[in-house]
């Protein structure tokens, strides 16, 4: 104190133009945070009413619904992307605010058919958003499908399909088994022939598992084969979809059973336009333990 | 200890005031001493300049910068178009080789929303700290950030328009970077979610380059045009915290720009080519508090300071290593 008493530290009084021009910076300041930190916080404004909720990949930590630990886990940098055999996962754009850069699963176009067996986007991740609590498709719970337009299902009108399941422009592929066990092909270059239209059923990854667990070979007795040393969900304990028959008509239902992972396959492969079975984000079941 | 004050100092925006006449060594006293005895003419300064911008020296270190930034971020797009799996990702979190990297500050922002490190992001958060902390904190900045480059060649730009006085430069307060950083803070851990990620440019250019340009390189623009029209780099200046994290990841980095006062003759080109001019506030006569002070962290060791320099005042050097050889 002593000091700036006799004046030699003492700061010299700010000139008024000093001043001025102090004042002005602050304001301008003040003007660029608030303007950068309103257009971040306009980032949270897709959040009302879910407007940037999507069908996310297998693993994503979300609640019924709400994916915020999910939106707030992710890290933004699309590894999830690059392992995708059918390259089922794409990266939300800035409309969906801080869900930029977070990975989303457009059914229609390209759903996960599991073709990757090991869940390669949940070992790819990170960050853990998408978590490491599971280990096979039949544990994942991305949404729940539904008949969305009954009266459009060919199935349900009795009716067969033949063709291109989504015709020669689309660009999905889809594991077929019989065709190529590790490659994934395009939905169009395998048309179908079909009595009775059953795609849904017959392409879910859930139900192909059951089938495929099914025709495995027990064990002999005295020895252990490792194919058939199932752990865990490894064999889907539950069934996911079914074709059951219409009381009182000609044509056979699709059934969505509890053992549905959303994955999204029936969404995509249903021949009509528009789809007549869709995948809901905001509906799940349990997981069997 | 002085380097680590004036380090915070200037990374929070802080003045740094001139040093006191006791602070400062004998030896640096006697050479500003002499200098002013002894001025050289306009005429030998400017014939200093010309002859160094002949020279291949000077775009060195630019050149060097711009091919490794040009390379580290191709090496991303090269590895998923070809699916080489060279590296994984994009600059927030990658997978190196198999080796998780997360980038500093999304690493920070996940963590202060998620509430919970799994352990590969942990793995990735220190290796990368440890990286960083090697080659000089800030240094991600100018030599890997992909906002950096295109930043770099709007202020080229914007220096053209200047020049010729069709735009001016508004400043802002330098001390608003860390008032950004503390909010951002504050809002991921409050709101619980990544709300600076929303609107890094550094993340969205990266993911445009590997994954193909979307709606988001609309808000890149515009800070571009921000920052040719109305503030010169402001993004880097006043708000990024991706910058403020590496520079407080610098302060004890080895990898340094350091300052010669023997050679130098206070032209300060030095200052005019900075992104952070307030670190070499010291190269202004008088303001060295020894013969061969180093350059404080907030530094993006860009090189640009050492290229433009005629005399070698400014030089790269990693503290210790000479006392290793």
């Amino acid at each position: 104190m002593s000091e700036q008493d006799t004046g030699r530290k003492a700061k010299p009084a700010l000139s008024k133009v000093r001043r001025d021009q102090n004042r002005r910076e602050f304001l301008r300041t003040l003007g660029l945070g608030v303007g950068v930190v309103g257009v971040s916080l306009a980032g949270l404004l897709p959040l009302i009413g879910a407007a940037n909720a999507r069908l996310r990949p297998p693993g994503a930590i979300k609640d019924l619904l709400d994916e915020q630990q999910f939106l707030a886990a992710c890290i933004k940098c699309g590894q999830c992307v690059q392992v995708c055999p059918v390259e089922a996962i794409k990266l939300a754009d800035l409309l969906d605010g801080v869900g930029v850069g977070v990975p989303y699963i457009d059914a229609r176009a390209q759903a996960c058919d599991f073709s990757c067996d090991g869940l390669q986007c949940v070992l790819a991740c990170p960050t853990g958003a998408l978590t490491h609590h599971l280990d096979f498709p039949a544990d994942t719970r991305m949404g729940y499908a539904r008949l969305n337009r009954p009266d459009a299902c060919l199935a349900m009108q009795g009716k067969g399909f033949k063709g291109l399941a989504r015709g020669p422009e689309f660009r999905g592929t889809l594991r077929y088994a019989e065709v190529d066990r590790w490659t994934p092909v395009p939905v169009a270059d395998h048309p179908y022939d079909l009595e009775l239209c059953d795609l849904c059923a017959r392409q879910c990854p859930i139900e192909i598992r059951i089938i495929e667990c099914a025709a495995e070979k027990p064990p002999e007795p005295g020895q252990v084969a490792r194919v058939a040393e199932k752990i865990g969900n490894e064999c889907p304990p539950r069934h996911a979809i079914a074709l059951e028959p219409m009381p009182g008509g000609q044509g056979m239902m699709p059934v969505i059973k509890d053992g549905c992972v959303g994955c999204g396959v029936c969404e995509m492969i249903c021949p009509v336009e528009p789809t007549a079975i869709v995948i809901d984000i905001d509906r799940v079941t349990e997981v069997p333990v | 200890m002085s380097y680590m004050l004036d380090s915070l100092r200037h990374l929070a925006g802080l003045p740094v005031e001139r040093p006191a006449p006791e602070r400062q060594s004998q030896e640096v006293k006697f050479i500003y001493e002499r200098k002013s005895q002894k001025r050289l003419t306009k005429e030998t300064l400017e014939a200093i300049d010309a002859a160094h911008a002949g020279t291949a020296k000077r775009h060195k270190w630019r050149n060097r910068r711009w091919i490794t930034l040009i390379i580290v971020n191709l090496i991303f797009v090269v590895s998923f178009q070809f699916d080489v799996q060279l590296v994984e990702g994009a600059m927030t979190a990658s997978r190196v080789v198999g080796f998780h990297f997360a980038d500093l500050n999304s690493a920070l922002q996940v963590s202060l929303a998620y509430k919970h490190m799994v352990l590969n992001l942990v793995i990735g958060t220190v290796t990368v700290l440890i990286l960083w902390w090697l080659l000089g904190g800030r240094t991600f900045c100018s030599w890997a950030c992909p906002y950096h480059l295109i930043a770099e060649w709007a202020e080229w730009l914007h220096l053209k328009l200047a020049a010729r006085k069709w735009v001016r430069d508004v400043r802002f307060h330098r001390g608003v970077r860390s008032v950004f950083y503390a909010i951002f803070v504050v809002l991921a851990l409050a709101s619980g979610y990544t709300v600076f990620e929303t609107i890094s440019p550094t993340g969205i250019s990266s993911r445009a380059l590997i994954y193909g340009p979307g709606i988001a390189l609309l808000w890149v623009l515009a800070l571009l045009l921000f920052e040719v029209f109305v503030s010169r780099r402001a993004w880097c200046r006043y708000v990024c915290p991706i910058g403020l994290t590496y520079g407080l990841v610098g302060l004890t980095s080895p990898l340094r720009v350091q300052y010669n006062v023997e050679s130098c003759h206070h032209e300060g080109e030095c200052r005019k080519v900075c992104l952070v001019p307030h670190v070499l506030d010291l190269t202004i006569k008088g303001r060295a508090e020894d013969t061969k002070v180093d350059v404080a962290a907030d530094c993006t060791r860009c090189g640009l300071c050492v290229d433009i320099c005629p005399t070698d005042s400014l030089t790269f050097t990693v503290k210790g290593l000479a006392k290793v050889l």
